[in-house]
């Protein structure tokens, strides 16, 4: 079996064919599985904040680490790669509200879900599976050979996307 | 004014390290009172992280740990993160409640409050000390708890930081209990602003 790809916090990678693309432990990040089942094609990026254009300046610099920016820089990626936009699906995973606080500023699982649900909305991208929010983390194998996408956790055990 | 976790200097490194001390010192003498057993500290590490460094910095991402939050209000704010490994969960409930082969995930209500007892305790005098030292006003919330994978667990302080910059400050040390060190983190994770107001306080700016 190959070794998969690691995508990190605030990171995407593409794959094609057989293999799969990885990300441990996302809490309250995202994990955001584009998939073209005809080319094989995939991607897999873990964003941790929703909106590039609400953060302070100088902390947007990075695109991989926003729902707005990280999910069209991907597609762009993977339409280079040969994937047919019109084929693209998604799914996603994690966005948790890791510890329960009153205090609604810190339920940034919630907000990191529905800016990702957005952005897939703008680009047509339909969501196909889920696995998100509650209160505990996941491990996400996303396989790009067949689209299966794993999710673990240490709770709830292994789910099927 | 530090602006970013970059403008710290060497100076203000040792400060950090010595609060950190300081400040754990205090703390561990809480958690040996507590439970009756002599607790060595070594000296804390003072990092500048970036996000994914201060994830592995602390295990595996995947690795369970059960984890005391504690959020601080006031003139520092931030949070302290106690990551209570296996082993130490097991010295601590074998301690209270001679429990042996402790499992994060069975944890009962009895094992929770007395783990999170023991964070807010040692977050308390952690802080007092600090605040006595700079002459700070710092709040502490109650502490909330959870046990899941560390790597999801970070990625609170992380996201919260990520709003500002790219970078983790982190007060970390480690613990020896009866001489035996046990991998656990505690970590005091201030923001970029209170840091000005704790140097300010202290005449190095």
């Amino acid at each position: 079996m190959i070794k998969p790809l690691n995508v990190g916090i605030s990171d995407w990678k593409t794959n094609k064919g057989e293999g799969a693309i990885v990300t441990y432990a996302l809490g309250s990040c995202v994990g955001i599985c584009l998939y073209d089942k005809v080319s094989q094609i995939g991607g897999l990026s873990h964003i941790m904040l929703p909106d590039s254009k609400s953060v302070a300046t100088g902390a947007a610099t990075n695109r991989m680490k926003f729902a707005d920016t990280a999910i069209p820089d991907m597609l762009s990626a993977m339409l280079k790669m040969g994937a047919v936009k019109a084929r693209i699906i998604a799914k996603i995973a994690g966005g948790a509200h890791m510890f329960a606080t009153s205090n609604e500023k810190f339920n940034i699982g919630d907000r990191n879900v529905t800016a990702v649900k957005e952005a897939l909305k703008i680009l047509s991208i339909p969501i196909l599976g889920q696995d998100i929010g509650l209160n505990f983390g996941r491990t996400v194998f996303f396989y790009t050979e067949d689209g299966k996408v794993e999710v673990k956790s240490s709770i709830k055990g292994v789910k099927y996307l | 004014m530090i602006k970013k976790f970059e403008d710290l200097n060497e100076m203000h490194l040792d400060v950090l390290t010595e609060i950190g001390n300081i400040g754990s010192g205090n703390a561990s003498t809480a958690l040996s009172s507590m439970i009756g057993k002599e607790i060595m500290i070594k000296l804390p590490q003072v990092m500048t992280l970036d996000f994914q460094d201060a994830i592995e910095h602390c295990g595996s991402p995947e690795e369970l740990r059960a984890t005391v939050l504690i959020r601080l209000k006031g003139e520092l704010e931030g949070m302290i993160l106690l990551m209570i490994t296996q082993e130490l969960a097991e010295t601590i409930l074998n301690i209270f409640f001679q429990k042996t082969n402790v499992n994060l995930l069975e944890l009962d209500e009895g094992d929770i409050s007395a783990l999170s007892e023991i964070g807010n305790i040692m977050g308390s005098s952690y802080m007092s000390a600090i605040a006595t030292l700079a002459d700070l006003k710092i709040g502490v919330e109650a502490p909330v708890f959870t046990v899941d994978m560390l790597g999801a667990i970070m990625s609170v302080p992380v996201i919260e930081f990520g709003e500002v910059g790219d970078k983790l400050l982190c007060i970390d040390k480690s613990i020896e209990i009866d001489g035996i060190c046990i991998k656990s983190n505690m970590m005091l994770i201030p923001t970029v602003d209170s840091l000005s107001v704790l140097f300010t306080r202290l005449g190095i700016l």
